[in-house]
């Protein structure tokens, strides 16, 4: 590969890295990602296959809340390099390439918690800055924050293109799996760090109550965010018209906008 | 009023959209989108603001957690722009108002965005390019990214608008406390969502087994030591249609029995045990990498 391809391609990967995270553009997604390193390689027509290929693979595969989806973004990267570097475009060589994706993508979810980990870090800093109203720097933490995302797959890219294959796979192999599924538990459990932030600053004595019921009814029930939020609308708006009820106003106009307590009245 | 009136132009309000293309940019695990959310509205924020207590002010209150599907912040950054120009203008909303609407709208919101983004459209389209790219079609991928791309733009745009009209017109009827109605709402919804988040997203689970529980005589099926007839077979197929157990023993999980008394049990109490430690001044990153040591510890002790 001549360095040209190669600095194209660790560009892309950078691309592809930030996206992975942004979920805009999509440049992260097989489909674009395979087919961007193809044109940079001079490789286009396999990598567009196994861009599908893999497309394919992940089409469910989605960020949802704290949750991490396999890195997509390492898997396609990591992949077209390996389809490339093998020097064969054969539907053989296209499948190996599409199989080492799977434990690269795993290997990726990784790379983002670290990411996202040392993002804690810097966004305290940005903290710092906002109580100066110091806007230009937290602009730069949050860009910076944004490239190192994109280093997460862009440095990988680099070291696949100067460590042989064989090697990469063996070392993806010895990440023992006690480590990799403590972290996923790990990851289950921070997310309560930043909600506990948000209820400690909401939280008075009136609003406590509707936590309450708030979390037995998603306990017991299977309803989706949509219907909770519907419930919880609703709650707000009978909380707010009874507290306005048995005022001195009340009285005065009776008969206006609440149809159900005047037919219970005139009983 | 004598002073003039502070309104946001469409540059602004664009300039707005457009940097909410990298909301996600510093995604951490303490407060998500925080700093994207404020990101995304420093040229509101500048204009509004032009003295530097109130920026501050301003910048401090965007960087409260936040978290949502990435197309659906534009409406929640509409409402939250319409809000900031009432508040820039003197109307009476505190930072409990503005936290409400953001959290109210935000679970709900992110709740439509991921049925409909991820798991309909992306599907569709990404299907549709990758059929025509496995055949080595170079149009799969074009297709796929130009289509993506017009949709996600005008709907990030066109809801953006919608929230800041719509919130102009919640904030515009100041007479008839509506107001202060809005407020205290947005504090409601608010709680009772994050309860709703907490129990569903907060995972905590024991995969430790306890002691296997004996069951009571008649709980499970007696079979027969000899041969079997056809009326006891019978009788005991019925016994099993009836779900009466076939071993004597009934498997017992530590998380059966936390779930018996309510699901998300252990995720209120972790969430609770984190507020305590905050407000006693812990700080939130020894907080986490505290919670990832412990996954990972008690992972191997086999609790968890």
């Amino acid at each position: 590969m001549s360095i040209i391809s190669m600095v194209l391609v660790v560009v892309v990967a950078f691309l592809a890295g930030m996206e992975g995270i942004l979920d805009q553009f999509e440049i992260h997604q097989p489909l674009i990602a395979c087919t961007l390193i193809g044109l940079v390689t001079g490789h286009l027509i396999p990598c567009v296959i196994l861009g599908g290929t893999l497309q394919m693979m992940a089409l469910g595969w989605a960020n949802i809340g704290a949750a991490v989806a396999p890195d997509v973004a390492l898997a396609s990267v990591a992949s077209s390099i390996i389809l490339v570097q093998s020097g064969h475009f054969d539907s053989a060589h296209i499948t190996l390439a599409y199989g080492a994706a799977i434990p690269l993508a795993v290997a990726g979810l990784f790379l983002t918690m670290i990411v996202r980990t040392l993002a804690v870090a810097m966004v305290h800093g940005a903290d710092k800055a906002a109580e100066n109203g110091d806007i230009k720097t937290m602009e730069r933490i949050h860009v910076t924050t944004l490239m190192l995302q994109g280093l997460r797959i862009a440095i990988p890219a680099i070291l696949l293109l100067l460590i042989p294959t064989s090697a990469v796979q063996s070392a993806l192999n010895s990440v023992p799996v006690w480590l990799s599924d403590g972290m996923a538990i790990g990851g289950g459990m921070v997310v309560a760090v930043g909600y506990a932030m948000v209820i400690n600053m909401m939280a008075t004595r009136e609003v406590w109550p509707f936590f309450a019921i708030g979390f037995a009814l998603a306990a017991i029930t299977q309803l989706t965010l949509i219907a909770m939020g519907a419930i919880g609308v609703a709650i707000a708006l009978i909380y707010i018209n009874l507290s306005k009820m048995g005022g001195s106003n009340n009285g005065s106009n009776g008969g206006s906008g609440d149809p159900v307590g005047d037919i219970l009245n005139e009983y | 009023m004598t002073e003039e009136r502070i309104a946001l132009t469409k540059k602004e309000r664009l300039s707005v959209a457009l940097r909410s293309t990298i909301l996600q940019g510093s995604w951490n695990y303490e407060r998500m989108q925080n700093l994207g959310f404020a990101y995304s509205l420093m040229p509101a924020i500048k204009k509004l603001y032009p003295q530097k207590a109130d920026r501050a002010q301003a910048l401090k209150r965007h960087m409260e957690f936040f978290n949502t599907h990435p197309y659906l912040a534009s409406p929640v950054l509409g409402v939250t722009l319409a809000l900031e120009e009432e508040r820039a203008n003197g109307a009476d909303i505190d930072d409990a108002a503005i936290q409400g609407v953001k959290i109210g709208m935000m679970g709900p919101l992110a709740g439509v965005g991921d049925p409909v983004f991820w798991f309909t459209v992306r599907p569709i389209l990404g299907a549709l390019g990758a059929s025509l790219a496995m055949n080595g079609n170079v149009v799969g991928p074009i297709l796929f990214f130009i289509a993506w791309n017009i949709i996600r733009w005008s709907f990030m745009w066109y809801t953006q608008e919608f929230g800041y009209r719509t919130g102009n017109e919640i904030t515009k009827d100041l007479s008839g406390g509506l107001l202060k109605d809005i407020t205290k709402g947005a504090s409601i919804l608010g709680m009772f969502i994050l309860a709703v988040l907490v129990e569903r997203w907060v995972n905590v689970k024991f995969t430790l087994d306890l002691p296997a529980k004996k069951l009571a005589e008649g709980a499970y099926i007696n079979f027969p030591k000899g041969d079997v007839t056809g009326a006891k077979l019978q009788e005991i197929l019925g016994q099993q249609a009836d779900g009466v157990s076939l071993v004597k023993e009934a498997p017992n999980t530590l998380q059966n029995n936390i779930d018996m008394l309510i699901p998300g049990l252990m995720g209120l109490l972790l969430t609770f045990a984190c507020m305590w430690l905050l407000k006693r001044k812990v700080s939130p990153i020894v907080l986490i990498i505290g919670l990832f040591i412990i996954g990972v510890g008690l992972h191997v002790l086999h609790v968890m």
